[in-house]
Formats: structure tokens, C-alpha cells, sequence
């Protein structure tokens, strides 16, 4: 089939080119589509730091941090004194493997980690600290916030 | 006593106490001359630079040279001496002698604390807090163990250096209740700016209840034979358990704590009334229970600050005289700290 008589034949059908040109947009949009997905999984963070927490409860997690006195025992980035070593360094917590080499890393049980050790740990060094659940919460997201890469 | 040392206003610029209050004014009535001088001195450079020439003779003269620069300075400087001395001579009248006496001994790097009686005996001995009565002019004795340190709670009085081989003498009185942050005001050694302290005036009644429970207190170790066993208590282990409240876990034994502060070598430094702990180089731990900071007013008192401390403490406040105790087990050091808890 020539082009002449495949425009002849369209012209013909006019129907059959509305057809091909919502064809074409739909290509086009698939494309797009695919290249946004594709920029927003070459985004995403590594499992540990997908949990995005907001700039408020960072802000009062480092308040509480300093509070419980946290780094009597950890190095924790943006506390400058102390950085104790009884406990492992919190640097990077939001590329963290398991919490504690042992629990799922997810944020509601690092506040349970952080209030409560003992409770989910069993042999943990760490005590059950004096922080309000709240506290923990906004704690746990200070850590995942930390992002230094 | 960090906490205590920030806020507005300043602790300087705001007393406490009749001893304070004399020299905050006459620091704001010497920043205040100050600030006159300066400005006549600007106004006659400012004169002898674009006055009229009649302006500029009239102070171009020898007699200015008189009056600005001799008469002037003289009667200012004389009338803010006699002044002073006058507004601050309380703060160095003699001691009557019938006064509440407190004796602070500064060491590297925390302050010794020991209430006197009338006799001077010490009654009570006690870390880096000072507890007095509002109201009530109280005399501190202050030394110096190893080095020259300086004492300065800045809300009720001025420095006071403490001199090993001497006792220095220091007036204050708190005229509110609250907690007024100190620290170590001459440099004595690596850890100096981590030696705190804190001031805590109460009511005069609650000071006297508050003293008589101190000075009567018994040991917490009786009251240590009527917790469970350890092995008795319930451990809720389980993840299902969380979140859960605080206090429904003690998986610490206070009384094996105890066993292994007389055994580890804590007692050969720390002293603890009633038992036979009674080492004195270090804090006595009568009262550490009830205080508001660990390390000489460095960090909050809870569980966790104290097995960071008894574990650690050399990455906390590196060169205390305090080894790390990283020998014992996280599960020693964790009765040590529930037994430590316990000690009001």
C-alpha cells in the first residue's frame, strides 16, 4: 500500500485518524509515565531511610535527646557533648540495618526501643529511659532524619 | 546547671540575693559612667574637630587640660571608689560566727559539698548541689583539694577563688526559691568547663524538713531486703507486650547491685552512710539518688546517664579520676544503677 492510497483510504475513514492520534498520546503519556517512575525509584533511599519524618518533630527529638541525656552513652550527630562510647555510635542511624542488630527497622518500634529497651530486647544494655511516648516518637524521628550522604 | 546558666535575663544581670544584687549595681552604675565619659569625650572630639574657632579655643586651653583631665576624673573617680566600697561592704563583713556554715571543697573536676553544725562538725555530705534555706544569709567555707578553683553560682554572689591550704570565706543568701546554675570560674584542668553545680534555695520550712530527712536518713538497704526476687518478677519480654508504661519492668536487682558496689572496688572511693561503703576520694553517694545531675552537673540523673556514667565515664569526661567500668557486664553495671537509684 502507497502513501497515497493510505491517505486516501484515511481520508475515507475519518474516524480511523482520530484513532491513531489518541494512539500516539497514549504512547506518549506512557512514556512520560514510565520516565517519572523511573526518576522517582531512582530517588527512593535505601529501605532504612524511607520514612520521611517532618523538620518539627526532628526538632523536638534532638530537644528530648538532650533532655534524657542520650549521648551520655551514644555519639549522636548534632550533639556536640557528650558522645559517650558505652553505647554504639547513632552516626548515620538512617542507613541502619536492623535496630539494635535484632528488630525490624520500623519507626514505631524504635520509639518502643528508645522508651522501653528491655521490653523488646530482651538483653539489652540499654534501660528504659525517661521519655513520654511522644518523646520517643519525635526521637525516633530525629534519627531517621539524619541523613549524611 | 547547664539549663540553670542560659535563659534571659543572664544570670549575672540577675540576682538572687541582697550579695548578688550589690554587685550587679554597681556593675550597671559603673557601665553607666562609663557610657557618660564616652560621650563627652566624643563630644569634644567631635567639637575640636568641626566647632567654631571660639569653641575650639575654648577647649584647646591648658584649663581644660585641668578640669577634664584632673579635676573631673578625680572627683569621679573617688566619689565611685567611696561609693563602691561603701555599697559592697557587706559582702566582706566579718562572720558573726552563729551562721549557717556550708564547707566546698572544689576537686578536679566536681565539688565537695558538707553541711557544718554549730560546732563545725559535718553532719551531711553531699556533691555538687547546694541546698539552702531562702531568706537566711548561709557562710560558705570554700577550699581547694588539689588545685585553685573558683566558685560562682552568679544569681547570689560574686567569684570566690577556693585555695588548696586555705579557707576562703563566701556570703550568700537566695531571697526566692529556685535553682541557680554554678560553675568552676577559674581554669583547673582539662575537664574545667565540665565542672557544674547547682544551687537549689527552698522555703525556709521545706529546707528544714528537707534537712531533717537527710541528716536522719538510714541506709536504703534494709528497705532493699523487701523487693522480690529477681527471679520472681515478671518479665515481659515479648514485642506483643510494647508499647508499655515505664516502671511495670525492673529486671534489676538492687540488692545484688549493692553486693557488687562493696565487691567491685566502687566503695574503696564512694561513701555511702550506713553501709559499709566509706571511700572518701570520690562524690559521696549518700544522696545520689535524689541529685539533679551526674559528673558534676553535666548530665540529666536517670538509669541511662548512670550506666553510661559507671560504664564509661572517661568518653563522657575524659581524665576523671574515675576508671571506666567496661570490666563489669551491662548487667552489673545495671544493679549498680538501680541500687545507686535507690540511695534518696
Amino acid at each position: 500500500m502507497t502513501s497515497s492510497s493510505l491517505m486516501a483510504g484515511l481520508r475515507d475513514h475519518p474516524n480511523e485518524i482520530d484513532r491513531m492520534g489518541r494512539f500516539a498520546a497514549m504512547k506518549r503519556v506512557g512514556v512520560a509515565s514510565a520516565i517519572v517512575l523511573g526518576l522517582l525509584s531512582a530517588c527512593k533511599n535505601p529501605i532504612g531511610s524511607r520514612y520521611e519524618p517532618d523538620d518539627a518533630a526532628q526538632e523536638r527529638g534532638l530537644l528530648a535527646i538532650n533532655e534524657a541525656g542520650c549521648a551520655a552513652c551514644h555519639e549522636i550527630p548534632g550533639v556536640a557533648w557528650p558522645k559517650g562510647r558505652l553505647g554504639p555510635s547513632l552516626d548515620g542511624f538512617d542507613d541502619v540495618g536492623m535496630i539494635a542488630g535484632q528488630l525490624p527497622n520500623r519507626p514505631d518500634l524504635l520509639a518502643v526501643f528508645i522508651r522501653n529497651a528491655p521490653s523488646v530486647k530482651r538483653h539489652t544494655t540499654m534501660p528504659a529511659m525517661p521519655v513520654t511516648q511522644s518523646e520517643a516518637a519525635d526521637i525516633a524521628a530525629y534519627l531517621y532524619g539524619l541523613d549524611d550522604d | 546547671m547547664i539549663d540553670a546558666l542560659w535563659g534571659w535575663p543572664p544570670p549575672v544581670l540577675d540576682p538572687a540575693g541582697p550579695y548578688a544584687d550589690k554587685v550587679t549595681t554597681l556593675a550597671w552604675a559603673l557601665f553607666g559612667m562609663g557610657v557618660v565619659v564616652t560621650a563627652i569625650v566624643c563630644a569634644a572630639l567631635w567639637l575640636a574637630v568641626r566647632g567654631s574657632p571660639r569653641m575650639k579655643a575654648l577647649i584647646g586651653g591648658e584649663r581644660t587640660i585641668w578640669i577634664g583631665g584632673i579635676a573631673f576624673p578625680g572627683v569621679v573617680l573617688l566619689g565611685l571608689l567611696v561609693w563602691g566600697l561603701t555599697l559592697t561592704a557587706s559582702l566582706t563583713q566579718p562572720i558573726r560566727g552563729d551562721e549557717m556554715r556550708i564547707r566546698i571543697t572544689g576537686e578536679m573536676w566536681w565539688f565537695r559539698v558538707q553541711y557544718l553544725n554549730a560546732d563545725g562538725d559535718i553532719v551531711m555530705e553531699d556533691a555538687n548541689e547546694l541546698h539552702l534555706p531562702v531568706g537566711v544569709p548561709v557562710v560558705l567555707e570554700l577550699e581547694g583539694a588539689d588545685v585553685i578553683h573558683s566558685f560562682w553560682v552568679p544569681h547570689l554572689s560574686g567569684k570566690k577563688d577556693m585555695i588548696p591550704g586555705r579557707r576562703t570565706l563566701l556570703r550568700v543568701q537566695a531571697d526566692r526559691p529556685g535553682e541557680f546554675g554554678g560553675l568552676c570560674a577559674e581554669y583547673c584542668g582539662s575537664q574545667h568547663a565540665l565542672m557544674g553545680f547547682v544551687a537549689i534555695a527552698h522555703k525556709e520550712s521545706d529546707w528544714q524538713t528537707w534537712f531533717d530527712d537527710r541528716t536522719t536518713r538510714v541506709a536504703r538497704t534494709e528497705m532493699l531486703a523487701e523487693t522480690a526476687p529477681p527471679d520472681a518478677m515478671p518479665y515481659p519480654g515479648d514485642a506483643a507486650a510494647y508499647p508499655m508504661e515505664l516502671g511495670t519492668l525492673e529486671r534489676y536487682d538492687a540488692r545484688r547491685g549493692m553486693r557488687l558496689f562493696m565487691e567491685s572496688g566502687c566503695a574503696a572511693c564512694h561513701r555511702i552512710a550506713g553501709t559499709e561503703a566509706n571511700g572518701l576520694a570520690g562524690p559521696d553517694l549518700t544522696h545520689v539518688g535524689s541529685r539533679r545531675s551526674l559528673g558534676a552537673g553535666i548530665l540529666p540523673n536517670n538509669r541511662g546517664t548512670m550506666m553510661g556514667w559507671i560504664g564509661d565515664s572517661q568518653s563522657i569526661k575524659p581524665g576523671n579520676r574515675m576508671p571506666s567500668y567496661d570490666v563489669l557486664s551491662a548487667e552489673d553495671i545495671g544493679h549498680i544503677a538501680a541500687f545507686l537509684e535507690l540511695q534518696k
